[in-house]
């Protein structure tokens, strides 16, 4: 008897994912992703002001708020050779990593947790013990019995109104749930927390960028002038409060956010033997030491790992039409040279077609996977299929031999017990994330130094008017603009003709970890990681695939089926 | 689980219990407290109203800005919202329960608060005659999923420029023919909270307006609330003075940058934008897009990602040259008054000239 499964929407994700599963047994044995929302963006893109863009691409994702209109930026900076004054790329550095340690922490708590931490467990704890766990581990001062007496009454109450609002329905009681109570309790008082202090690091972006989400930006620099004797600019007030906020990202990071990563890893040495799937790995760098965006002066190194070897970086190349190319061959996208064909993003195209291309009309129960399943395309390198993100930007840490990353992965495994093979999981991936938020967390405030040393230096200029006018431009440039997102390796693509965008292509690190299978049927990221040794408890209620799929931090929605493969029987599983 | 979404009232008659029983109830608790039999029925009002408004929250054509943005509030805070205010029974980005589960609890909530839950909707949606496969949730296209909440809601509030006006995916040559709730909602009060995203503070502010007051705020034309929208960010801006006075930036950094003067001339939308950026502030009040020297983009107008350049100002007090502005500024108000007066003539002709239209104007026009 096979089974499958439909997950959609797969929620506490951004945007709209639906994965399908074909099962064997209880054994996942084949999963396809599909990102269910299409607004067509790159095509709104073209035929404007390249300065402009920035602000319509940053609108692709309002989580990882500013990587897309940086990314923007950047491709216009590449096409017209801009180089920026030192202070705007290290107040860009200093957005960047705001941006990451705020989105992971907030990954952390309040898109994952629940995957692993059982709410209303918590109920059942006491505050005794679970004070006693939170002092073994951190020197964070919120940790008294009656803190969290205090805590476990609101949520009691909570519970008792009868309105579980939105823990409502959740898999509350799974066998797969294995944290003792004090360990639930602590994780649903640090899930509140969380939401206090992200509203706190959100503030770095408002100083610098006038808000967020979407902060503004600037191509040739950023927007915000530095002036010390003036009431309007980045002053010593200013950078005082961006000082403070730091302190702040810092304590939460080490005191709460680590210690929590590996005394909830701990209680699930078994995610550490299932979800990784591709084994190869894409990071195009980021973070520069100075003005120009020269790999080498990374924090992030740039390369690509195959196969899970780290003694072999190969290098990556973003303009070479050869190495990085998108498919269709499973996407609701028609392409003038054929299903089949790969474009490198300079050459891409985005011609929507549900209906032509085996979309299968609403209301439906099950996509038709041998044609097109997604608004995502297939992008490969070389050819292979790359998984992107934080396990893929530790490894290449690792292997280039960044002294820091060494050490906390070498000291992360041997407090967990784990071999390095470890690290090629669900759980590897998400400690992965909070290892490289103590890399951020630590370098932001080397970047800020060096930023108070430069304006002491009397070089406050945030911006590189040259080439602002168009009618400096050629006729024709391109440039590829990259950055690391929190999710991964991020590539905008523009071509500008007589001053317009001629074509515009983005290339998010959620296509490359939750695309579909290429004409070669070689899975994306998650259907690799879904199809590599998971089992389900309890097929109603598919915890297992959730926690895999977030560990990814998916950036839009996708659905699962389970089909069996041998039958073909497809039966319909309510998942309650 | 098993604990439903229901008042206290409602569990005591899923037990079994009747009315009548239940009044019996409150009578022995008023004989407990010792309070006199009148006010037995205030207590049975207070348990049976001890229910948190039930907020379904529908996603579609969005980039989930504006649910970031709801958590950016520090007043209410996202976590007094949801633990003390309301019921938030659907919202993809935080709820627990995922696939079947958490349609389950959407039409759970539907169904239990029917007439009186509130409908919130981020993103746009392809509309009626639109591909519905271009969104869809669950294998529902968005269309049918917003047709079948808004049935049983109390009210829907958009939140957002796509939901409230089509916004990004709306922009020209709108790809997949999104429209916004108020093109598809017609016979359901309609509450439009634009921004790209909205101030986090104006979207709760409207739910507390509406959670406190039973009732929906003053609206403007276009379906905003007057108590945030009701004013332009230039009328309300720090830097009006300078505009007054004919002082303004000329490029990012330069010295008026820097000073702090007037965006307009590098393409400042404040003057035809409405919102609350410049009194409420963003981000617990520590900066907004203008005093972070960025021109406002106008992102609470409709059409705004059509209406011309962001960097291309409404329109430039050409009177006057550069240079004359420059050295007003170094020799003060005295010349500055001048310029300025001939400026915001101008300017004001050209900004009426030149604020956004909408497609229903353009039809009355026409």
């Amino acid at each position: 008897m096979s089974e499958r499964l439909v997950v959609d929407p797969i929620t506490r994700i951004e945007g709209h994912l639906r994965i399908e599963v074909e099962m064997a047994g209880a054994q996942i044995a084949q999963a396809y992703s599909s990102g269910t929302m299409v607004r067509g963006i790159e095509t709104i893109l073209r035929g404007r002001d390249p300065r402009n863009a920035w602000a319509f691409a940053q609108r692709i994702c309002g989580v990882c708020t500013l990587v897309h209109g940086l990314a923007s930026v950047r491709a216009v900076e590449d096409a017209l050779l801009i180089e920026l004054p030192a202070s705007a790329q290290l107040i860009r550095n200093l957005m960047i990593g705001a941006q990451f340690i705020h989105d992971h922490v907030m990954h952390f708590y309040h898109l994952h947790a629940l995957d692993w931490v059982d709410v209303v467990s918590g109920l059942s704890a006491s505050p005794e013990a679970t004070s006693t766990l939170a002092q073994s581990i951190s020197p964070w001062p919120k940790s008294s019995p009656g803190y969290f007496r205090d805590v476990q009454k609101r949520l009691k109450g909570f519970v008792d109104s009868g309105q579980l609002g939105i823990f409502a329905n959740g898999y509350w009681g799974h066998p797969a749930y294995k944290l003792p109570p004090a360990a639930n309790l602590m994780a649903v008082a640090h899930y509140l927390e969380a939401l206090a202090w992200q509203r706190d690091a959100a503030r770095l972006h408002a100083i610098f960028g006038g808000k967020n989400p979407h902060p503004n930006f600037v191509v040739g620099g950023v927007a915000c002038p530095i002036d010390l004797n003036s009431d309007s600019a980045i002053n010593a007030k200013k950078l005082a409060e961006v000082q403070t906020v730091i302190a702040a990202m810092q304590q939460f990071v080490d005191q709460v956010y680590v210690p929590d990563t590996l005394a909830i890893a701990s209680f699930y040495p078994e995610w550490f033997q299932r979800g990784e799937g591709l084994g190869n790995f894409l990071c195009y760098g980021d973070l520069p030491a100075t003005g120009t965006m020269d790999p080498a002066g990374f924090l992030f190194p740039r390369g690509v790992i195959l196969n899970r070897d780290l003694s072999t970086i190969h290098e990556v190349d973003l303009h070479d039409d050869s190495q990085i190319q998108e498919f269709v061959s499973h996407s609701w996208y028609d392409y003038q040279g054929g299903k089949d064909a790969g474009l490198h993003p300079y050459a891409g195209e985005t011609t929507l077609d549900y209906d032509g291309r085996g979309g299968v009309k609403p209301p439906y129960s099950q996509l038709d996977v041998t044609d097109g399943y997604t608004w995502l395309k297939a992008p490969r390198w070389k050819g292979h299929a790359m998984e992107v993100g934080p396990l893929a930007r530790v490894l290449m840490l690792y292997a280039t031999g960044h002294a820091q990353t060494k050490e906390l992965v070498d000291s992360t495994l041997s407090t967990l017990k784990l071999e390095p093979r470890a690290l090629f999981s669900t759980l590897g991936r998400t400690a992965a994330r909070t290892l490289e938020t103590k890399i951020l967390v630590d370098a932001m405030q080397g970047w800020y130094d060096a930023l108070i040393a430069n304006i002491k230096a009397g070089d406050d200029r945030t911006f590189n008017e040259g080439r602002w006018d168009p009618a400096t431009w050629p006729n024709d440039a391109r440039g590829a603009g990259f950055m690391e997102a929190p999710r991964g390796a991020l590539g905008h693509w523009i071509v500008i003709k007589e001053g317009l965008i001629e074509n515009y292509q983005a290339v998010v690190p959620s296509t490359w970890n939750a695309g579909p299978r290429d004409p070669a049927n070689q899975p994306g990221a998650y259907e690799a990681a879904l199809a590599d040794n998971h089992q389900l408890a309890d097929a109603k209620q598919p915890l297992e695939i959730l926690r895999t799929i977030h560990s990814f931090d998916p950036c839009i929605a996708c659905a699962v089926h389970l089909a069996d493969p041998d039958s073909g029987e497809r039966i319909e599983i309510k998942v309650t | 689980m098993s604990v439903k979404d229901t008042s206290l009232g409602e569990r005591l008659r899923e037990h079994g219990i009747s009315r009548r029983s239940f009044l019996n109830y409150c009578a022995a608790i008023a004989s407990l407290m010792a309070l006199p039999p009148g006010a037995v029925p205030a207590i049975a009002a207070a348990l049976e109203a001890a229910r948190r408004p039930s907020v379904i929250w529908l996603s579609f054509q969005e980039c989930t800005g504006c649910t970031e943005s709801l958590t950016r509030s520090h007043s209410p805070t996202i976590e007094d919202l949801i633990l003390g205010t309301i019921s938030l029974d659907y919202h993809h980005t935080l709820q627990a329960a995922a696939g079947t589960a958490a349609e389950a609890a959407r039409e759970q909530a539907m169904q239990e608060n029917h007439g009186k839950y509130l409908l919130i909707v981020d993103g746009s949606l392809p509309g009626a005659d639109s591909n519905p496969g271009y969104s869809t949730i669950a294998g529902v296209s968005n269309y049918a999923m917003l047709m079948e909440a808004v049935q049983g809601a109390a009210a829907v509030v958009a939140v957002g420029t796509c939901a409230a006006f089509g916004g990004l995916p709306g922009a020209d040559p709108n790809p997949t023919g999104a429209v916004s709730v108020m093109d598809v909602v017609k016979d359901k009060p309609v509450v439009n909270v634009s921004g790209c995203p909205p101030v986090p503070m104006v979207i709760t502010g409207v739910l507390v307006h509406y959670l406190t007051f039973g009732r929906l705020p003053e609206l403007d034309q276009y379906h905003r609330p007057l108590a945030f929208f009701g004013q332009s960010i230039h009328d309300r801006c720090y830097r009006r003075p300078f505009y007054d006075k004919g002082l303004f930036a000329e490029t990012f950094d330069d010295a008026g940058a820097r000073a702090g003067w007037c965006l307009y001339r590098l393409g400042c939308k404040g003057p035809s934008t409405y919102n609350a950026c410049a009194t409420m502030r963003w981000n617990s009040g520590t900066s907004w897009p203008i005093e972070a020297g960025h021109p406002c983009l106008g992102c609470s107008e409709p059409h705004f990602w059509d209406a011309g350049g962001f960097y291309t100002p409404l329109s430039v007090p050409t009177g006057v040259p550069k240079q004359a502005l420059l050295a007003a500024g170094a020799a003060g108000a005295a010349i500055g008054g001048v310029v300025a007066t001939k400026a915001k003539q101008r300017v004001r002709a050209d900004a009426a000239d030149r604020q956004p239209v909408t497609v229903d104007e353009l039809e009355q026009k026409l």
